[in-house]
């Protein structure tokens, strides 16, 4: 009975997200040609594109269009070497650039993996929507660094790119032989034939007239020489003596700088500003007035000939704001809202199997808990800026961000141009964490660049601009309620959890007047939904909720707060049958051998069971996210102040198999310092409709001092269980860091950031 | 306006004395490698040194260091450990998004010259810089090489 409601629930929600695309992709869709060039890409002098994804140099680079932003995930490594791989070339001669705005470059993957199935769902229906949601991503053609996707997006394509040059510089070498191209191969670089040879650099102008070959043949893995390997990052030394460009780095002719002021209160609007006073100072050109949009907040910007003159210019202004409907918004009220919501708010079921309720009524003992997470704000480490330019019609953007398309369209407007008349540099992203998929600063930096025709202007946001106007990451709440078994085995299983929708709050903020944030997402509920544990009877349900406070993704999204409250409970429950914490959950995954052995590998590298210094205890951890599986053992120290101090981290990982496991590895250890930060400090909180933290000082992350020794594991399921690696690194900390505590303490901790009574 | 003495070469500050050396640095005299992070001296990015101190570039105003000898990473390979530091940095790949690396390598240097064989609690007290991607095992790695090199290299 509950079975069918769900299938139709599923048919229903899979008809919404892709009906349509379905039969429109089938009637008018046509194989879209990932390697063709985009139109008037050029190449440099003595350079020649073999398809849109690499470039050869008379002196045998090869620079990859790396089509994903790099903002620390070593993307702009990882893309090159499957392009080399099949290319053949030497590694030392690569090179990247940030590849331009093109649908070419779209990233399907990302907009497929939106869809509300488990990741092991491969019935006929999960595979249609996932497969019709593909389509769809492609006729969006949205170009975008998001959901620790690009490796997964970029792996057939790529390589596919890498195998088709190969395949014309063969072409090229034959015709220059006269021999057929089948007798030809490749070695690092070159074509051969015999005992004769060709660099590829002496083939570049024939091989570029050759046509793209649409399937060119691609290597066995067990062939693979480059893929696999450490590769070092290519942009390191960039990066270590001062040379990296970031978006704040960005200096055109005649460049301005404009600082601003946005309204304290969520959905305020400027009163008036009383700008004389700034007006007269140093190097000030013009104050400028801005209105709310569905992606930014009313603001006033002060615009001179230095960042630091049209700060102390702003900070002079007379500014009043009408403070609005949510000047009374406080964290206390949205808490007790959101427990009322558990009790009583209208639900979207995510999984129903079995009869959970009836269980869990006829059950005698029946666990239950309460767990929360605060906002969170995604304090990258290059403030928040955009450089803009609205000329003759035309609008140039210069920002570091994860979603190029959007800045093309939301320029577009801002700037009132034509969104062909747009025109993005991409440079490095000082950190990402989700936090520039946002456009906010783009419409600000457009609406100001246009009262400036002429004038490049540099828009950037103080940090207390940042942390008290982020698109944080939600607060959460979840009720977990549990029937164990008589073998100390889950019988039913209840979640339900409140929160706002951070997929919701983009879609509305993208198009205001088309989509709710109340719709069905699936990040609302991941990691929570789509669990491998055994449990014969469970209903995950999700409570959307409005409220003004901005929400958007922040690394791992759903599952860095759905982990800490699967995890955090399943210890309870392995307490309440009097279980070790690390059996129970690998009696659970009897039927899941990839994450029991991901488990498994976390608690014997880090020493399961053996002797631990007083007070000190350690806590295991396991989430799947973004198709790779993750396993982490934490050692906490609780010091005599009650401070709580992380010695060292274990983690584990199957992405299936890794394309170069050092960035694996780095990945790992940013995910587990990131997490940690939110375990340990992080806490945005409301009060009077403000923000109350500002700053680094009220704002902490972890630092040198107190960050753990950190070791990952790397577990080879195969390259078919290809995972994703920037996010999932994240969710299983905060989870580890608390069962730690609990087993040090006896102290259960339920709510984000841990602190001890 | 204040002369600054940066990498060696002397300069005009081209702002006001009560303008903090961060903005001379990166705006007038394109020396973008010194990062804006958070203005109050919390997270480290704009490191450089004066006088061989390790300064957070944001607060301090120009008047303070007008004549001073001041290395951002631009003029880094000047100071002696820059070259182990800068090997040792490739060698451990250390950085991720890079955007506060400027800040650790300047503030690694000035650490180096002080103090040429840190222990694991020194570089706790000395490098309090803050890095959103988590590099800190791998500062601590590379730091820890680096004087390793520079030992080698005295011997």
């Amino acid at each position: 009975m509950i079975k069918s409601r769900t299938r139709r629930r599923l048919l229903i929600a899979a008809g919404l997200v892709g009906g349509a695309f379905v039969v429109g992709g089938y009637l008018f869709y046509r194989p879209r040609d990932r390697l063709r060039l985009p139109a008037g890409m050029a190449a440099p002098k003595g350079e020649a594109w073999l398809t849109a994804w690499l470039r050869i140099g008379a002196d045998g680079s090869v620079t990859v269009a790396v089509p994903r932003q790099e903002m620390g995930q070593g993307i702009t490594t990882a893309l090159p070497m499957l392009v080399a791989e099949e290319l053949d070339c030497d590694p030392a001669s690569l090179a990247f650039e940030q590849a331009p705005v093109d649908s070419v470059y779209a990233n399907a993957t990302m907009i497929a993996d939106g869809v509300p199935f488990r990741p092991d769902d491969h019935g006929w229906l999960a595979r249609l929507a996932r497969h019709s949601q593909y389509k769809v991503g492609e006729l969006l053609g949205v170009q975008a660094t998001g959901g620790s996707t690009s490796v997964r997006d970029g792996w057939e394509v790529m390589r596919r790119a890498g195998a088709a040059a190969r395949e014309m510089l063969i072409g090229a070498g034959a015709a220059r032989w006269g021999v057929a191209p089948g007798e030809c191969s490749t070695e690092l670089g070159t074509v051969r034939y015999g005992n004769r040879s060709l660099r590829y650099a002496e083939l570049i102008a024939e091989a570029a007239r050759q046509p793209i070959p649409g399937q060119p043949a691609l290597k066995n893995p067990a062939q693979f020489r480059l893929i696999g390997t450490a590769l070092p990052r290519l942009d390191v030394a960039a990066k270590t003596n001062g040379r990296a460009q970031f978006g704040i780095d960005v200096r055109v002719p005649g460049l301005r700088y404009a600082a601003l002021a946005q309204c304290p209160v969520f959905g305020g609007t400027l009163k008036r500003v009383d700008a004389a006073k700034a007006k007269a100072m140093p190097g000030v050109l013009e104050v400028i007035e801005l209105e709310a949009t569905s992606t930014s907040a009313a603001a006033v910007a002060v615009v001179a000939d230095s960042w630091w003159r049209a700060k102390s210019a702003l900070d002079a202004l007379e500014i009043a704001w009408n403070e609005g409907a949510h000047a009374r918004l406080d964290s206390a009220a949205q808490r007790a809202l959101y427990a009322n919501l558990l009790a009583d708010g209208e639900a979207r079921v995510y999984e129903s199997v079995g009869n959970p309720l009836v269980e869990l009524v006829a059950e005698k003992q029946v666990v239950q808990a309460r767990y929360e997470v605060p906002y969170l704000a995604h304090a990258t480490m290059e403030p928040i800026n955009c450089t803009a330019l609205v000329k003759d019609g035309r609008c140039e953007i210069w920002v570091g961000t994860q979603a190029p398309t959007f800045v093309r369209w939301l320029a577009a407007g801002a700037a009132g141009v034509d969104r062909d008349k747009v025109t993005v540099h991409i440079p490095f992203l000082g950190g990402g964490f989700g936090r520039r998929t946002e456009m906010g600063v783009v419409v600000q930096a457009a609406a100001i660049a246009r009262r400036l025709p002429g004038t490049p202007v540099q828009l950037l946001w103080s940090r207390e601009e940042d942390i008290q106007h982020d698109v944080y990451r939600p607060m959460a709440m979840a009720q977990l309620r549990c029937a164990l078994d008589a073998q100390g085995g889950i019988r039913a299983w209840h979640n339900r959890i409140v929160s706002q929708s951070c997929t919701g709050g983009l879609t509305a903020r993208l198009w205001p007047a088309a989509a709710s944030d109340l719709m069905k997402d699936k990040t609302t509920a991941e990691g929570a939904f789509d669990l491998s544990y055994a449990m014969p009877h469970r209903l995950v349900e999700h409570v959307p909720v409005h409220q003004p406070v901005p929400v958007g993704f922040w690394r791992s999204v759903g599952h860095s707060y759905n982990a800490f409250f699967v995890e955090g409970f399943l210890d309870e429950l392995a307490h309440s049958a009097k279980r070790d914490p690390y059996e129970f959950r690998r009696a659970l995954l009897a039927a899941a051998p990839r994450h029991r052995r991901v488990l498994e590998t976390a608690a014997q590298k880090a020493g399961w069971g053996s002797p631990l210094p007083p007070r000190t205890g350690r806590g295991i951890a396991l989430a799947e996210s973004f198709h790779s599986i993750v396993a982490q053992v934490a050692e906490v120290e609780v010091g005599a102040d009650k401070a709580l101090r992380v010695k060292r981290v274990v983690c584990a990982i199957d992405c299936g198999k890794a394309v170069n496991p050092g960035i694996v590895a780095a990945q790992m250890e940013s995910g587990i310092v990131f997490g940690l930060s939110a375990a340990l400090y992080g806490e945005i909180t409301l009060k009077n409709g403000r923000v109350e933290q500002s700053n680094f000082p009220d704002y902490d992350v972890v630092h040198m001092a107190d960050c753990p020794a950190i070791e990952t594991h790397i577990v080879d399921s195969g390259w078919e269980h290809l995972g994703g690696v920037g996010e999932p690194g994240t969710p299983p900390i905060a989870p580890a860091v608390a069962n730690a505590v609990f087993a040090a303490t006896g102290q259960r901790l339920r709510k984000l950031p841990l602190r001890l009574a | 306006m204040p002369k600054l003495l940066v990498n060696g070469v002397e300069r005009d500050a081209a702002l006001e004395d009560t303008a903090p050396l961060l903005w001379a640095l990166r705006e007038y005299l394109g020396l973008t490698g010194t990062k804006f992070g958070c203005g109050v001296a919390a997270c480290g990015a704009c490191t450089v040194l004066v006088d061989g101190q390790p300064t957070r570039a944001c607060v301090m105003p120009l008047a303070a260091v007008a004549g001073k000898p001041i290395h951002t990473i631009e003029g880094a390979a000047a100071r002696k450990p820059y070259a182990a530091v800068h090997e040792a940095w490739i060698a451990e790949q250390v950085p991720q998004c890079g955007y506060c690396q400027s800040g650790m390598v300047m503030a690694t240097i000035a650490l180096l010259e002080q103090n040429p064989a840190p222990t694991d609690a020194d570089i706790d007290s000395a490098i309090t810089n803050i890095c959103r991607c988590g590099t800190y095992p791998r500062i601590r790695k590379a730091i820890h090489r680096a004087a390793a090199q520079l030992a080698k290299g005295l011997r």
